[in-house]
Protein backbone atom coordinates (compact mmCIF):
# COMPACT_ATOMS: atom_id res chain seq x y z
CA UNK A 1 0.00 0.00 0.00
CA UNK A 2 1.28 3.15 -0.72
CA UNK A 3 2.42 5.37 2.59
CA UNK A 4 3.05 8.74 1.99
CA UNK A 5 3.49 9.57 5.92
CA UNK A 6 5.55 7.71 8.75
CA UNK A 7 3.83 5.57 11.43
CA UNK A 8 4.17 8.19 14.70
CA UNK A 9 7.12 5.62 16.01
CA UNK A 10 9.05 5.69 12.76
CA UNK A 11 9.43 9.51 12.61
CA UNK A 12 12.64 11.05 12.97
CA UNK A 13 13.43 13.35 15.50
CA UNK A 14 16.77 15.60 16.16
CA UNK A 15 19.55 13.75 17.89
CA UNK A 16 22.63 14.68 19.82
CA UNK A 17 25.61 16.66 18.48
CA UNK A 18 29.10 15.27 18.70
CA UNK A 19 31.37 17.86 17.96
CA UNK A 20 34.99 17.90 16.51
CA UNK A 21 37.77 18.13 19.23
CA UNK A 22 39.50 21.81 19.54
CA UNK A 23 41.43 23.00 17.46
CA UNK A 24 40.01 21.40 14.23
CA UNK A 25 40.35 23.83 11.64
CA UNK A 26 38.74 21.63 8.50
CA UNK A 27 35.25 20.43 9.68
CA UNK A 28 32.53 18.70 8.10
CA UNK A 29 29.11 18.08 9.77
CA UNK A 30 27.27 14.76 8.75
CA UNK A 31 23.65 13.98 9.74
CA UNK A 32 23.00 10.41 10.45
CA UNK A 33 20.37 8.25 10.85
CA UNK A 34 20.31 6.16 13.67
CA UNK A 35 17.54 4.31 15.32
CA UNK A 36 17.85 1.28 17.95
CA UNK A 37 14.99 -1.67 17.81
CA UNK A 38 15.88 -2.56 21.58
CA UNK A 39 15.40 0.92 23.18
CA UNK A 40 11.67 1.57 22.10
CA UNK A 41 12.36 5.55 20.95
CA UNK A 42 11.66 6.57 17.63
CA UNK A 43 14.45 7.18 14.98
CA UNK A 44 16.76 10.15 15.56
CA UNK A 45 19.22 12.01 13.39
CA UNK A 46 22.66 12.60 14.96
CA UNK A 47 25.32 14.87 13.76
CA UNK A 48 29.05 14.64 13.81
CA UNK A 49 31.62 17.24 12.95
CA UNK A 50 34.30 15.27 11.48
CA UNK A 51 37.65 16.29 11.13
CA UNK A 52 38.64 16.29 7.74
CA UNK A 53 42.30 16.82 7.61
CA UNK A 54 42.51 13.23 9.49
CA UNK A 55 39.63 11.53 7.33
CA UNK A 56 40.09 9.33 3.72
CA UNK A 57 37.68 10.94 0.82
CA UNK A 58 35.06 8.94 0.63
CA UNK A 59 31.39 9.01 3.22
CA UNK A 60 32.69 5.48 4.13
CA UNK A 61 35.78 6.85 5.33
CA UNK A 62 33.93 9.42 7.51
CA UNK A 63 31.67 6.73 8.33
CA UNK A 64 34.42 4.70 9.68
CA UNK A 65 35.89 7.24 11.46
CA UNK A 66 32.72 8.51 13.21
CA UNK A 67 32.54 4.58 14.71
CA UNK A 68 36.19 4.34 15.55
CA UNK A 69 36.59 7.92 17.43
CA UNK A 70 33.58 9.23 18.30
CA UNK A 71 30.34 6.88 18.46
CA UNK A 72 31.04 3.01 18.65
CA UNK A 73 27.22 2.20 18.73
CA UNK A 74 26.87 3.38 14.91
CA UNK A 75 26.23 0.19 12.78
CA UNK A 76 26.46 -0.07 9.61
CA UNK A 77 27.27 -2.73 6.85
CA UNK A 78 30.64 -2.48 4.88
CA UNK A 79 32.92 -4.92 3.38
CA UNK A 80 35.78 -4.11 0.28
CA UNK A 81 35.46 -0.27 0.00
CA UNK A 82 36.06 -0.53 -3.03
CA UNK A 83 32.91 -0.81 -4.92
CA UNK A 84 32.64 -4.45 -6.20
CA UNK A 85 30.54 -5.80 -2.42
CA UNK A 86 27.88 -3.73 -2.67
CA UNK A 87 27.43 -4.11 1.41
CA UNK A 88 27.57 -0.38 2.08
CA UNK A 89 24.70 0.86 -0.09
CA UNK A 90 23.30 3.74 1.81
CA UNK A 91 20.96 7.06 0.70
CA UNK A 92 23.76 9.66 1.16
CA UNK A 93 22.84 13.61 0.63
CA UNK A 94 19.45 12.05 -1.25
CA UNK A 95 20.30 9.62 -3.33
CA UNK A 96 20.96 5.45 -2.82
CA UNK A 97 24.74 4.71 -3.37
CA UNK A 98 27.69 3.73 -2.40
CA UNK A 99 29.54 5.00 0.85
CA UNK A 100 32.60 3.58 -0.45
CA UNK A 101 32.38 5.43 -3.96
CA UNK A 102 30.39 8.15 -2.75
CA UNK A 103 33.15 11.37 -2.45
CA UNK A 104 32.40 13.98 0.41
CA UNK A 105 33.72 16.30 -1.48
CA UNK A 106 30.96 16.44 -4.08
CA UNK A 107 28.57 16.92 -1.43
CA UNK A 108 26.92 20.23 -0.45
CA UNK A 109 26.51 21.81 2.98
CA UNK A 110 26.09 18.75 5.39
CA UNK A 111 26.57 15.31 4.57
CA UNK A 112 22.94 13.42 5.22
CA UNK A 113 23.35 9.89 5.46
CA UNK A 114 20.34 7.03 6.09
CA UNK A 115 19.44 3.49 5.28
CA UNK A 116 18.01 2.46 2.06
CA UNK A 117 14.68 4.02 1.90
CA UNK A 118 11.40 2.08 2.68
CA UNK A 119 13.35 -1.39 4.02
CA UNK A 120 12.97 -2.51 7.07
CA UNK A 121 15.54 -1.14 9.52
CA UNK A 122 17.62 -3.69 11.33
CA UNK A 123 19.76 -1.01 13.18
CA UNK A 124 20.73 2.46 12.58
CA UNK A 125 22.04 2.09 8.89
CA UNK A 126 21.83 -1.72 8.44
CA UNK A 127 18.69 -2.30 6.31
CA UNK A 128 16.76 -5.91 6.47
CA UNK A 129 17.36 -7.03 2.39
CA UNK A 130 15.35 -10.20 3.05
CA UNK A 131 12.90 -9.75 0.40
CA UNK A 132 15.47 -8.19 -2.12
CA UNK A 133 17.72 -11.28 -2.20
CA UNK A 134 14.33 -13.44 -1.90
CA UNK A 135 13.41 -11.71 -5.34
CA UNK A 136 16.89 -12.70 -6.93
CA UNK A 137 16.17 -15.95 -5.80
CA UNK A 138 13.26 -16.23 -7.07
CA UNK A 139 14.41 -15.49 -10.96
CA UNK A 140 16.31 -18.67 -10.38
CA UNK A 141 19.35 -16.73 -11.68
CA UNK A 142 21.53 -20.15 -13.26
CA UNK A 143 21.72 -21.44 -16.24
CA UNK A 144 19.29 -23.69 -17.61
CA UNK A 145 19.64 -26.02 -20.38
CA UNK A 146 18.34 -29.39 -21.94
CA UNK A 147 20.95 -29.92 -24.65
CA UNK A 148 23.73 -31.85 -22.12
CA UNK A 149 27.13 -30.31 -21.56
CA UNK A 150 29.68 -31.04 -23.77
CA UNK A 151 31.84 -34.16 -22.51
CA UNK A 152 35.39 -32.21 -23.43
CA UNK A 153 34.84 -28.77 -23.11
CA UNK A 154 32.60 -25.70 -22.11
CA UNK A 155 29.41 -24.26 -23.68
CA UNK A 156 30.68 -21.96 -26.29
CA UNK A 157 29.18 -18.38 -27.15
CA UNK A 158 29.98 -15.89 -29.62
CA UNK A 159 31.53 -12.99 -28.93
CA UNK A 160 28.75 -10.63 -30.23
CA UNK A 161 26.50 -13.16 -27.70
CA UNK A 162 28.92 -12.44 -25.02
CA UNK A 163 28.93 -9.07 -25.89
CA UNK A 164 25.44 -8.88 -25.02
CA UNK A 165 25.67 -9.63 -21.35
CA UNK A 166 27.92 -6.11 -20.67
CA UNK A 167 26.02 -3.70 -18.55
CA UNK A 168 24.35 -6.84 -17.24
CA UNK A 169 26.23 -9.35 -15.09
CA UNK A 170 28.06 -6.14 -13.03
CA UNK A 171 25.29 -5.71 -10.80
CA UNK A 172 26.42 -6.02 -7.44
CA UNK A 173 23.15 -6.66 -5.98
CA UNK A 174 23.85 -3.65 -3.65
CA UNK A 175 19.87 -2.67 -3.75
CA UNK A 176 20.43 0.91 -4.30
CA UNK A 177 17.91 0.98 -8.14
CA UNK A 178 14.88 -1.61 -6.28
CA UNK A 179 15.18 0.52 -2.87
CA UNK A 180 14.86 4.30 -5.20
CA UNK A 181 11.82 2.92 -7.02
CA UNK A 182 8.77 4.14 -5.81
CA UNK A 183 6.81 0.99 -7.53
CA UNK A 184 9.21 -0.88 -5.41
CA UNK A 185 8.23 0.96 -2.38
CA UNK A 186 4.46 0.55 -3.04
CA UNK A 187 4.11 -2.98 -4.32
CA UNK A 188 7.75 -4.54 -3.10
CA UNK A 189 6.10 -7.41 -2.10
CA UNK A 190 4.95 -8.42 -5.70
CA UNK A 191 6.98 -6.38 -7.75
CA UNK A 192 10.38 -7.85 -7.97
CA UNK A 193 12.34 -4.98 -8.86
CA UNK A 194 15.18 -2.92 -11.24
CA UNK A 195 17.82 -5.43 -10.05
CA UNK A 196 16.25 -9.11 -9.76
CA UNK A 197 14.65 -8.00 -13.56
CA UNK A 198 17.69 -6.84 -14.62
CA UNK A 199 19.48 -10.31 -13.41
CA UNK A 200 16.17 -12.08 -15.00
CA UNK A 201 17.15 -9.85 -18.49
CA UNK A 202 20.98 -11.02 -17.86
CA UNK A 203 20.13 -15.11 -18.22
CA UNK A 204 16.78 -14.23 -20.99
CA UNK A 205 19.42 -13.33 -23.48
CA UNK A 206 22.43 -15.33 -22.69
CA UNK A 207 22.52 -17.37 -25.60
CA UNK A 208 24.06 -20.66 -24.02
CA UNK A 209 20.53 -20.89 -21.91
CA UNK A 210 17.61 -22.64 -23.22
CA UNK A 211 14.94 -21.66 -20.79
CA UNK A 212 14.25 -17.97 -22.48
CA UNK A 213 10.65 -18.69 -22.94
CA UNK A 214 9.92 -19.99 -19.11
CA UNK A 215 11.55 -17.01 -17.53
CA UNK A 216 9.51 -14.79 -20.08
CA UNK A 217 6.79 -16.63 -19.13
CA UNK A 218 7.50 -16.09 -14.71
CA UNK A 219 7.96 -12.11 -15.59
CA UNK A 220 5.16 -11.86 -17.57
CA UNK A 221 2.71 -10.43 -14.78
CA UNK A 222 0.66 -7.21 -13.66
CA UNK A 223 2.81 -7.23 -10.57
CA UNK A 224 6.05 -9.27 -11.29
CA UNK A 225 7.13 -7.07 -14.40
CA UNK A 226 4.70 -4.63 -15.16
CA UNK A 227 4.62 -2.27 -12.23
CA UNK A 228 7.93 -0.76 -14.20
CA UNK A 229 6.91 2.47 -15.47
CA UNK A 230 9.75 3.86 -16.67
CA UNK A 231 10.47 6.05 -13.67
CA UNK A 232 14.24 5.91 -14.18
CA UNK A 233 15.27 6.33 -10.74
CA UNK A 234 17.31 2.67 -11.32
CA UNK A 235 19.41 3.67 -13.88
CA UNK A 236 19.77 7.30 -12.18
CA UNK A 237 20.95 6.03 -9.21
CA UNK A 238 23.37 2.46 -10.23
CA UNK A 239 26.86 3.36 -8.39
CA UNK A 240 27.69 0.95 -11.15
CA UNK A 241 26.63 2.54 -13.78
CA UNK A 242 23.87 0.13 -15.54
CA UNK A 243 20.83 1.21 -17.09
CA UNK A 244 18.10 -1.71 -15.35
CA UNK A 245 15.50 0.44 -16.57
CA UNK A 246 16.69 -0.53 -20.41
CA UNK A 247 16.83 -4.26 -19.57
CA UNK A 248 13.38 -3.80 -18.25
CA UNK A 249 12.00 -2.17 -21.02
CA UNK A 250 14.08 -4.90 -23.38
CA UNK A 251 12.36 -7.64 -21.64
CA UNK A 252 8.71 -5.97 -22.37
CA UNK A 253 9.43 -5.93 -26.09
CA UNK A 254 10.83 -9.59 -26.01
CA UNK A 255 6.93 -10.14 -24.28
CA UNK A 256 5.14 -8.48 -26.98
CA UNK A 257 7.64 -9.73 -29.68
CA UNK A 258 6.61 -13.38 -29.13
CA UNK A 259 2.94 -12.87 -29.79
CA UNK A 260 3.32 -11.19 -32.91
CA UNK B 1 2.20 -14.93 15.46
CA UNK B 2 5.12 -15.40 13.67
CA UNK B 3 5.50 -16.08 10.12
CA UNK B 4 7.05 -19.47 9.23
CA UNK B 5 6.75 -19.09 5.38
CA UNK B 6 10.20 -18.29 3.63
CA UNK B 7 10.73 -15.50 2.28
CA UNK B 8 11.17 -16.92 -1.44
CA UNK B 9 7.55 -18.80 -0.55
CA UNK B 10 6.32 -15.29 0.08
CA UNK B 11 8.23 -13.67 -3.25
CA UNK B 12 6.88 -16.40 -5.34
CA UNK B 13 3.12 -15.72 -4.28
CA UNK B 14 0.58 -17.32 -6.20
CA UNK B 15 3.19 -17.28 -9.18
CA UNK B 16 3.02 -15.65 -12.34
CA UNK B 17 -0.69 -14.35 -13.94
CA UNK B 18 0.99 -15.21 -17.58
CA UNK B 19 -0.84 -11.36 -18.62
CA UNK B 20 -0.23 -7.87 -18.74
CA UNK B 21 1.46 -7.65 -21.82
CA UNK B 22 -1.88 -7.17 -23.54
CA UNK B 23 -2.08 -4.41 -21.16
CA UNK B 24 0.86 -2.91 -21.66
CA UNK B 25 0.62 -3.22 -25.90
CA UNK B 26 -2.93 -1.73 -25.71
CA UNK B 27 -2.10 1.02 -23.76
CA UNK B 28 0.57 2.29 -26.21
CA UNK B 29 -1.62 1.14 -29.34
CA UNK B 30 -4.30 3.51 -27.87
CA UNK B 31 -2.34 6.31 -26.88
CA UNK B 32 -0.61 6.24 -30.60
CA UNK B 33 -4.16 6.49 -31.83
CA UNK B 34 -5.13 9.27 -29.47
CA UNK B 35 -2.08 11.65 -31.10
CA UNK B 36 -3.41 12.51 -34.47
CA UNK B 37 -7.82 12.20 -33.30
CA UNK B 38 -6.87 14.72 -30.43
CA UNK B 39 -5.31 16.99 -32.58
CA UNK B 40 -7.66 16.53 -35.45
CA UNK B 41 -10.58 17.15 -32.59
CA UNK B 42 -8.55 19.90 -31.60
CA UNK B 43 -8.13 21.98 -34.97
CA UNK B 44 -11.91 21.01 -36.29
CA UNK B 45 -13.75 22.62 -33.20
CA UNK B 46 -11.08 25.41 -33.41
CA UNK B 47 -11.92 26.56 -37.12
CA UNK B 48 -15.86 25.64 -37.00
CA UNK B 49 -18.52 28.76 -35.63
CA UNK B 50 -19.40 27.52 -32.60
CA UNK B 51 -22.98 26.96 -33.05
CA UNK B 52 -25.94 23.71 -32.48
CA UNK B 53 -26.62 23.69 -36.16
CA UNK B 54 -23.31 23.49 -37.79
CA UNK B 55 -21.95 21.35 -35.40
CA UNK B 56 -24.56 18.99 -35.65
CA UNK B 57 -23.91 18.87 -39.68
CA UNK B 58 -20.32 18.36 -38.83
CA UNK B 59 -20.90 15.53 -36.79
CA UNK B 60 -23.57 14.03 -39.56
CA UNK B 61 -20.75 13.67 -42.05
CA UNK B 62 -19.60 9.98 -42.61
CA UNK B 63 -16.20 10.47 -41.85
CA UNK B 64 -16.91 12.93 -38.64
CA UNK B 65 -19.37 10.16 -37.10
CA UNK B 66 -16.33 7.29 -37.67
CA UNK B 67 -13.55 9.30 -36.20
CA UNK B 68 -15.31 10.98 -33.54
CA UNK B 69 -16.58 6.95 -32.68
CA UNK B 70 -12.80 5.84 -33.16
CA UNK B 71 -11.75 8.90 -30.58
CA UNK B 72 -14.34 7.92 -28.03
CA UNK B 73 -13.62 4.57 -27.97
CA UNK B 74 -9.93 4.89 -28.00
CA UNK B 75 -10.41 7.56 -25.22
CA UNK B 76 -11.94 5.59 -23.09
CA UNK B 77 -10.38 2.41 -23.26
CA UNK B 78 -7.31 4.12 -22.94
CA UNK B 79 -8.11 5.66 -19.54
CA UNK B 80 -9.45 2.52 -18.32
CA UNK B 81 -6.27 0.75 -18.85
CA UNK B 82 -4.40 3.91 -17.37
CA UNK B 83 -7.35 4.22 -14.37
CA UNK B 84 -6.02 0.30 -13.63
CA UNK B 85 -2.35 0.82 -13.40
CA UNK B 86 -3.01 3.88 -10.62
CA UNK B 87 -5.21 1.42 -8.93
CA UNK B 88 -2.73 -1.17 -9.19
CA UNK B 89 -0.31 1.13 -7.70
CA UNK B 90 -1.83 2.74 -4.77
CA UNK B 91 -4.33 0.77 -3.65
CA UNK B 92 -3.26 -2.02 -1.68
CA UNK B 93 -5.49 -4.15 -0.18
CA UNK B 94 -7.06 -6.09 -2.12
CA UNK B 95 -11.00 -6.29 -1.56
CA UNK B 96 -10.83 -2.43 -2.09
CA UNK B 97 -8.22 -2.59 -5.17
CA UNK B 98 -10.35 -5.36 -6.68
CA UNK B 99 -13.57 -3.00 -5.84
CA UNK B 100 -11.85 -0.18 -7.56
CA UNK B 101 -11.10 -1.96 -10.60
CA UNK B 102 -14.74 -3.14 -11.23
CA UNK B 103 -15.81 0.56 -10.71
CA UNK B 104 -13.63 2.43 -12.86
CA UNK B 105 -13.95 0.14 -15.71
CA UNK B 106 -18.14 0.34 -15.23
CA UNK B 107 -17.53 3.74 -14.97
CA UNK B 108 -15.42 4.28 -18.31
CA UNK B 109 -17.76 1.64 -20.00
CA UNK B 110 -20.93 3.76 -19.10
CA UNK B 111 -19.72 7.09 -20.26
CA UNK B 112 -17.81 5.99 -23.11
CA UNK B 113 -21.39 3.72 -24.80
CA UNK B 114 -22.64 7.42 -23.49
CA UNK B 115 -20.61 9.13 -26.15
CA UNK B 116 -21.26 6.41 -28.70
CA UNK B 117 -25.22 6.67 -28.32
CA UNK B 118 -24.72 10.20 -28.48
CA UNK B 119 -22.76 10.68 -32.22
CA UNK B 120 -24.84 7.56 -33.28
CA UNK B 121 -27.96 9.28 -32.34
CA UNK B 122 -26.74 12.67 -34.46
CA UNK B 123 -25.48 11.06 -37.22
CA UNK B 124 -28.60 8.86 -37.54
CA UNK B 125 -31.42 10.86 -36.09
CA UNK B 126 -33.65 12.65 -37.90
Amino acid sequence: MAEFTLPANSVVKPGKLVKAPEGTTNVRRFVVYRYDPDDGQNPRTDTYEVDMDSCGPMVLDALLKIKDEMDSTLSLRRSCREGICGSCSMNIDGANTLACTQSIATIKGDVKVYPLPHQPVVKDLVSDLTNFYAQYAAIEPWMKTDTATPPDRERLQSRADREKLDGLYECILCACCSTSCPSYWWNGDRYLGPAALLNAYRWIVDSRDEATGERLDELEDPFKLYRCHTIMNCTKVCPKGLNPAKAIAATKKLLVQRKM
Amino acid sequence: MQDLRSPLSKVKGLGSAKDGTHHFWHQRLTSLLLIPLVLWLGFSLAAMPLEHVALLEWIRQPFVTVALLLLIFAVFYHAKLGLQVVIEDYVGTHSRRTLMLLLSSFLCLLIGIVGVVSVLKIAFGA
